[in-house]
């Protein structure tokens, strides 16, 4: 009977002569773990993401915790929906009901910004392969310059699902990030004169009918020239046809709260469980982290130079500013570029502006991630 | 990095990079299209009118 307590006691103590022994990368992610729970809950950084993924990160990092094995809850839920890309998707459909595309039919010029606001990810998927790393993972490491989380989880989990972690968690960060980031490159690249131009004012000349075909005519068009993206584009044009048709109202509602909470509860979870210390902690990670910095200012310094071209071909009509916001970060690039007019003159007004700007980054990320992929399929690269 | 990365990489840059501009010039050229067939000012003046 002692041995059988002393074997029972043995089982209780493993996880902490685990720890001990040979969990120094489990230490280390348990307190990466604790700074992104205090980043969520105290700093108010994407803690929608931030707080699951944390939370996550710590459970599998406790020692001899089974939770990413087979059968354990952490699996079930990667299985249920990150490798089959299903959690991403989903939470596209509650984007694509949350955005008002209405600014940028508007002033449909304003998607040639979220073209030139994609210009990091090619450079990045350069710098990727410069460093060594194969071509399907450098693609999905580039695609962290798309600034959009739900895109670069669709992609590292079908061409890269080993970087997936490092991938999702390096995009979600620099996209709360964008209000640091984004300023001084501003600043840097425009002069004084350049900040304080005034934009005409919108005039409403969108018809409810236009709005309603919008998703479809998207979706036919980009469908149609990179079909290898359809499933980003497809559903997020869904939640916005959903949105604009007004029929549905509780499918709407239900896309953009209750579905897209759920999938962002357990798309968190699933990712922060990937973040397994002895697998998480390489230098790549290291690399990958730097090179999404170096993607989302490289689209920051794109979107504004392009706006610097189309300002000065308008002859002084269109702020340069507003290029920053040719990224997928809805609103908050735009509200940054409101900021920052505002900096220089409080009466200025840029945010319809910036948003039609924002929303086209929105599109110009998923056509761009569409593209590439079609690109690659037709190079039978996947 | 050795030929035929920098090969995948340009190519992925120009044709990436051209193939999201088309793509969206495109669909701003279609934008305005169906702006231009459908028209806010005859759906309000259909309101007016009732």
């Amino acid at each position: 009977m002692f041995d059988t307590v002393l074997a029972g006691l043995s089982g209780l103590g493993a996880g902490t002569s685990y720890l001990f022994s040979q969990g120094g990368p489990n230490v280390i992610m348990l307190l990466i773990a604790a700074v992104l729970l205090y980043l969520g809950v105290k700093k108010d950084v994407e803690p929608l993401l931030l707080v699951p993924i944390g939370f996550g990160c710590m459970l599998v990092n406790i020692p001899l915790s089974d939770l990413m094995d087979t059968g354990g809850l952490l699996r079930i839920l990667y299985d249920m929906g990150i490798s089959n890309e299903l959690f991403p998707l989903l939470i596209f459909v509650g984007i694509g009901a949350m955005i008002d595309f209405g600014s940028l039919l508007e002033n449909p010029k304003m998607l040639l910004f979220g073209a030139a606001g994609q210009f990091g990810i090619f450079l990045t998927l350069l710098l990727a392969l410069a460093l060594g790393f194969p071509q399907l993972e450098a693609v999905s490491i580039a695609v962290i310059g798309a600034c959009d989380g739900p895109t670069a989880i669709y992609v590292a989990s079908q061409y890269a699902p080993q970087l997936l972690a490092p991938i999702s968690v390096a995009a979600y960060s620099y996209m709360a990030l964008v209000p640091i980031i984004q300023p001084p490159i501003m600043r840097a690249l425009t002069t004084p004169k350049e900040r304080v131009i005034k934009m005409a004012p919108i005039k409403r000349s969108v018809s409810p009918t236009t709005k309603l075909l919008f998703p479809i005519v998207v979706t036919m068009v980009t469908g149609l020239l990179a079909p290898k993206g359809l499933p980003l584009m497809g559903t997020i044009m869904l939640g916005n046809f959903m949105r604009e048709s007004g029929v549905v109202a509780r499918l709407t509602k239900a896309s953009e709260n209750e579905i897209a909470n759920i999938v962002t509860l357990f798309l968190g979870l699933a990712i922060g469980g990937t973040m397994e210390g002895h697998a998480f902690l390489k230098p790549q990670t290291l690399m990958i982290f730097g090179m999404g910095f170096v993607a989302i200012c490289m689209d920051t310094v794109a979107g504004v130079v392009f706006g610097k071209i189309v300002c000065k071909l308008t002859g002084g009509k269109v702020n340069p500013l507003i290029g920053a916001a040719g990224i997928s970060a809805f609103p908050m690039a735009a509200r940054v570029v409101q900021a920052q007019g505002q900096l220089y003159d409080k009466k200025n007004h840029l945010l319809m502006h910036a948003a039609g700007v924002n929303t086209g980054g929105q599109i110009g990320s998923v056509v761009a991630a569409a593209v590439m992929l079609s690109v690659l399929k037709g190079m039978g690269l996947i | 990095m050795d030929n035929a990365k920098w090969t995948f990489g340009l190519t992925m840059m120009i044709v990436g990079m051209g193939g999201t501009f088309l793509t969206l010039w495109i669909l701003s050229l279609v934008m305005d299209t169906l702006k231009k067939i459908f028209p806010l000012a005859s759906k309000a003046a259909a309101s007016e009118k009732k």
